[in-house]
């Protein structure tokens, strides 16, 4: 019973990496509608495109780690 | 399922978890060895290949800055051999031209004492010529003054007078005259 | 589940086998075994000096293939840092590039079938990730003094706003080394993990097709994943260590 609800759990924590996916896509969708209005700037800023898309990912990457845990680890 | 996960749960208590990842006993020897990793690439990096590969893109820095300063010097120096073609051309046409003037003017000297002389001559001649006539036409006047006279002489005798010597001359010298 | 209990019911996952430490030559895993963990690292190692000792070796002014690539490998880093911390973070660039090479070789590494992914462990990007931290946090203090500290202090927002906001700077500081080493490794064990589960697939011949498609365009996003994590984390190494040498908003 223990593991059963450790699983949904798990489960659930792995909507989170589905909610992180929608958080790069509106990173990376901005980014590209800019470099399309100015493509002269684009070029300076992947950098921060790069550390934008980090930053939502890695919150991801925790439900993720949340999940592996629920399955593994409890 | 349940029953099956507990299970693998009990079996692997003994062994490592399901994650390896979360296993506290393997942390000590990672650790070590990641940290022997970093120090070695540190000083392989630091001592041989960040120093050489700086080394090279100063050197390719440096060869490529001096071939734009040999072009550049090449560049000039065709510009002064150039200048300098242009210089003896405008030299050579403003000689050529010199030379075309001098002879134009000794020429033109030449012609000028030719000219001269032979309008002197010309008029020497003319002169001569003048003189000639005048001759002639002095000649011709006591000609005819001689056979006035004669004439005049001879006009006076057949009329059977007397002709006077000084009044014939005088009477034609006056009507010559006029 | 990395039992023979699950074997009964036809499809065995194992996605997390690839990850176990095992010793070598046997024998009980202390602190200086020889594991695989060890191999890979000493691979790593040797990729390292394989793409900017040995490409190099030459010293060509026209470079060939191999040492274009040390030199794109150089200046990629030199001007990231270069850009990011500015002038006087260049002198911090050999540690910058030592994290960025061996991060990228041991990612690459780890894509090799049947290898073992060193920074999908989280006691090694820790390691990595919270060495950067404390670096950077006692280089702010001995560079700046105690007016490190005004990294915390917003002083653009409105006076009664800042204690607030230098609670968040705090707390999303401190955050930093947790997310920066566990982002890197969660990226490696989700990645690995998934390309295991489609290769479980495979077992059932109906969906095998499908299965080793998807395992190979997963592969290809891995191999992404793996460039795109060792410069997010270099990055961001960048990033904090303008925060240490440049804390004033």
């Amino acid at each position: 019973m223990e593991g059963e609800l450790a699983h949904i759990g798990a489960g659930l924590a792995a909507i989170g990496s589905g909610a992180a996916a929608i958080g790069v896509g509106h990173v990376a969708g901005n980014f590209l509608a800019g470099a399309l209005r100015n493509p002269s700037a684009a070029a300076g800023q992947t950098a921060t495109l790069f550390i934008g898309i980090a930053f939502a990912e890695a919150l991801g990457i925790f439900s993720f780690l949340v999940a592996l845990l629920l399955m593994f680890a409890v | 399922m349940a029953e099956n996960t507990n299970a693998a749960g009990e079996v692997a208590a003994g062994a490592p978890p399901g994650m390896p990842q979360l296993n506290p006993d393997y942390f000590a020897n990672q650790i070590f060895w990641l940290i022997v990793t970093l120090l070695v690439i540190y000083f392989v990096l630091s001592r041989v290949a960040l120093p050489r590969i700086a080394a090279i893109l100063a050197e390719r820095q440096g060869t490529i800055t001096n071939d734009i300063a040999a072009a550049e010097d090449l560049k000039a120096k065709a510009e002064a051999a150039e200048a300098a073609y242009e210089k003896a051309l405008a030299d050579a046409r403003a000689e050529a031209q010199r030379i075309a003037g001098e002879t134009k003017a000794a020429i033109q000297a030449d012609l000028d004492v030719a000219i001269e002389k032979a309008d002197a001559e010309i008029a020497a001649k003319a002169a001569e010529s003048e003189k000639a006539i005048a001759e002639i036409r002095a000649g011709a006047q006591d000609a005819v003054k001689e056979v006035a006279k004669d004439a005049a002489h001879d006009i006076v005798a057949l009329m059977g007078g007397k002709a006077d010597e000084k009044a014939i001359t005088a009477a034609v010298n006056d009507r010559m005259k006029g | 589940m990395a039992d023979e209990a699950t074997s009964g019911g036809g499809l065995s996952f194992k996605p997390m086998d690839q990850f176990e430490v095992k010793a070598l030559f046997g024998g009980d895993i202390g602190m200086f075994t020889i594991t695989n963990v060890t191999l890979w690292l000493a691979l790593a190692v040797l990729a390292v000096i394989g793409l900017l000792v040995l490409t190099t070796s030459k010293r060509e002014t026209v470079p060939g293939r191999g040492q274009s690539i040390a030199e794109l490998m150089y200046g990629f880093v030199y001007k990231m840092v270069e850009d990011v911390t500015g002038k006087d973070g260049i002198k911090y660039f050999p540690y910058i590039m030592t994290l960025f090479m061996f991060i990228l070789c041991a990612n690459f590494l780890g894509l090799i079938p049947m290898s073992f992914t060193t920074t999908s462990h989280i006691a090694v990007t820790a390691v990595l990730g919270f060495g950067v931290f404390i670096a950077v946090t006692v280089l702010g203090f001995v560079k700046n003094g105690a007016s490190f500290l005004s990294l915390f202090w917003v002083s653009s927002a409105p006076l009664p706003l800042r204690p607030i906001l230098a609670i968040i700077e705090v707390i999303s500081y401190f955050v930093r080394p947790v997310s920066h080493s566990i982002r890197l490794a969660g990226n490696m064990m989700a990645g690995h993990a998934v390309l295991k589960v489609f290769a479980g697939f495979a077992q059932v011949a109906v969906i095998a097709p499908v299965a080793i498609v998807g395992v190979m365009a997963i592969y290809g996003l891995e191999v992404l994943v793996s460039a795109i994590q060792a410069y997010v984390f270099t990055i961001l190494t960048c990033v904090y260590l303008k925060d240490a040498l440049h804390p004033h908003h």
